[in-house]
């Protein structure tokens, strides 16, 4: 075995196999967008602080710009597309439409599928622990408050109109 | 920003890992969780020649009671840490201590091997290493040693670890049976999952109104974890009433010399181990007192 400067990996993305070819020091978030054109992924400060690239790697929140895409080999990928496409982030979307938790909308596919996570960890947060959660989210134009809110509605299972 | 270029490896096997280390220890960095290695990366701050991942080494996986300790392996994950029954139950400072580690995505990748052999003045686990008296393995094709938490950190990320050997595992040793266990753990950060600007990791055993075999340990002021030795003195063997908590503040005042740094002044940072000290000490001896 030896080291690579390039390597092929095979791993599901969104449901899909996915079959590539890619330098060893790209990593997940630049794959994700550069090579598969899913730029719903965002990058904010590519050093795990931001909390914008969250995707879910093997059913677990992860920072994809701090992993490389040759380590994602053999796994399975969801990022918000196919959160959405499932249906299953339906109602904290319009939650958070309703309660405008989003402007810029930059934080906002990670902030989805952040809250889902805690929504299915935890199906009722008190709003201390969707703060705590959703610490590693960065917003710079909400104030988050209203993030809060939109989990919140969410969890107290009020239906969005 | 980008990575500098590198190589990179995932041995399926430890010995082929620990042949790579012993062939490009220098020049190589093990990969695990990524969660501090990516952003050095990332911002430049490093350049290793050569990327080891070691995520799919399945002998460094596990959390096992072993005789007498709990055996965590150095690639489980800081969350699946915190969510084991095993810490739970026979280790629950870590299990206190692991919330505050960073965010949720990144203790769902970070690795307390990693965070170890990193040894960030700041991080949570070192600190409980040395206030549960835990014992470092470390790995190479020398062979296996044993360190010491207290033996194994010596800077700021720096460690006893030598460029060829792996961090493979962590074991915390288990008190015997008499006495009850207690333990402790707070943190002072600015916003949930900044860096500490000071913490602690306390274990005891309770024996009526007074703790004893108490070990202390701080993070965040210091180049190091530390042990308050002056401060565990201090309340050795003596009922925590308000005199031994005053004595104890005093005598942590006395040992700490915590860096003067832009963010937070020396003096600070002492102040306010001397107030998680107290309040600490002060909530432990109220269980006491109510028999909790």
């Amino acid at each position: 075995m030896e080291p690579d400067s390039d390597r092929r990996i095979v791993l599901i993305v969104n449901d899909e196999e996915v079959r590539a070819e890619v330098p060893v020091r790209r990593n997940l978030v630049d794959f994700l967008r550069q090579d598969l054109g899913l730029t719903g992924t965002h990058i904010g400060c590519e050093a795990g602080a931001c909390g914008a690239c969250t995707v879910l790697v093997d059913g677990r929140l992860a920072r994809a710009c701090l992993m490389l895409a040759v380590q994602a080999d053999r796994a399975t990928i969801e990022t918000i597309e196919g959160a959405d496409a499932s249906g299953r982030i339906a109602e904290l979307q319009a939650a958070f439409h309703r309660l405008n938790a989003l402007q810029c909308g930059y934080c906002t596919p990670a902030m989805l599928l952040t809250a889902a996570e805690l929504l299915r960890a935890n199906p009722s947060p008190s709003r201390a622990e969707v703060r705590d959660w959703i610490s590693g989210n960065f917003c710079r134009c909400t104030g988050y408050q209203a993030i809060v809110d939109a989990v919140m509605a969410v969890a107290e299972g009020e239906a969005a109109t | 920003m980008k990575a500098p270029p590198f190589t990179y490896i995932k041995p399926t096997t430890i010995d082929s890992c620990l042949q790579l280390l012993a062939e490009h220890g220098d020049e190589a960095q093990v990969i695990a969780g990524g969660q501090s290695l990516m952003p050095l990366l990332n911002l430049r701050l490093a350049a290793p020649s050569l990327l080891i991942d070691i995520n799919g080494l399945g002998e460094l996986r596990g959390i096992d009671h072993e005789q007498g300790c709990v055996r965590i392996g150095a690639l489980e994950r800081h969350a699946d840490i915190a969510r084991s029954e095993t810490v739970r139950q026979a280790v629950p400072l870590l299990a206190a201590a692991a919330p505050h580690i960073a965010h949720v995505a990144v203790r769902e990748r970070g690795t307390i091997g990693g965070s170890l052999a990193l040894a960030d003045p700041a991080a949570e686990w070192p600190a409980g290493c040395l206030a549960l008296g835990a014992i470092v393995e470390l790995t190479s094709t020398r062979g296996v040693r044993q360190v010491m938490a207290e033996d194994f950190f010596q800077g700021i990320y720096e460690t006893v670890r030598q460029a060829d050997e792996l961090l493979t595992a962590v074991r915390f040793p288990l008190a015997g049976a008499s006495g009850e266990d207690v333990f402790a753990f707070d943190e002072l950060a600015r916003r949930r999952g900044d860096f500490a600007i000071a913490g602690l990791a306390l274990t005891a055993r309770r024996a009526g109104k007074a703790l004893g075999e108490v070990r202390l340990a701080f993070f965040g002021v210091a180049d190091r974890p530390l042990l308050a030795r002056g401060a565990m003195s201090a309340i050795e063997g003596r009922t925590l009433d308000d005199v031994a908590i005053s004595a104890a503040a005093a005598a942590l005042a006395g040992e700490l010399d915590p860096p003067e740094d832009p963010a937070y002044p020396a003096a600070y940072r002492r102040r306010i181990a001397g107030v998680l000290l107290t309040r600490t000490l002060k909530r432990l001896s109220l269980e006491a007192q109510h028999g909790a």
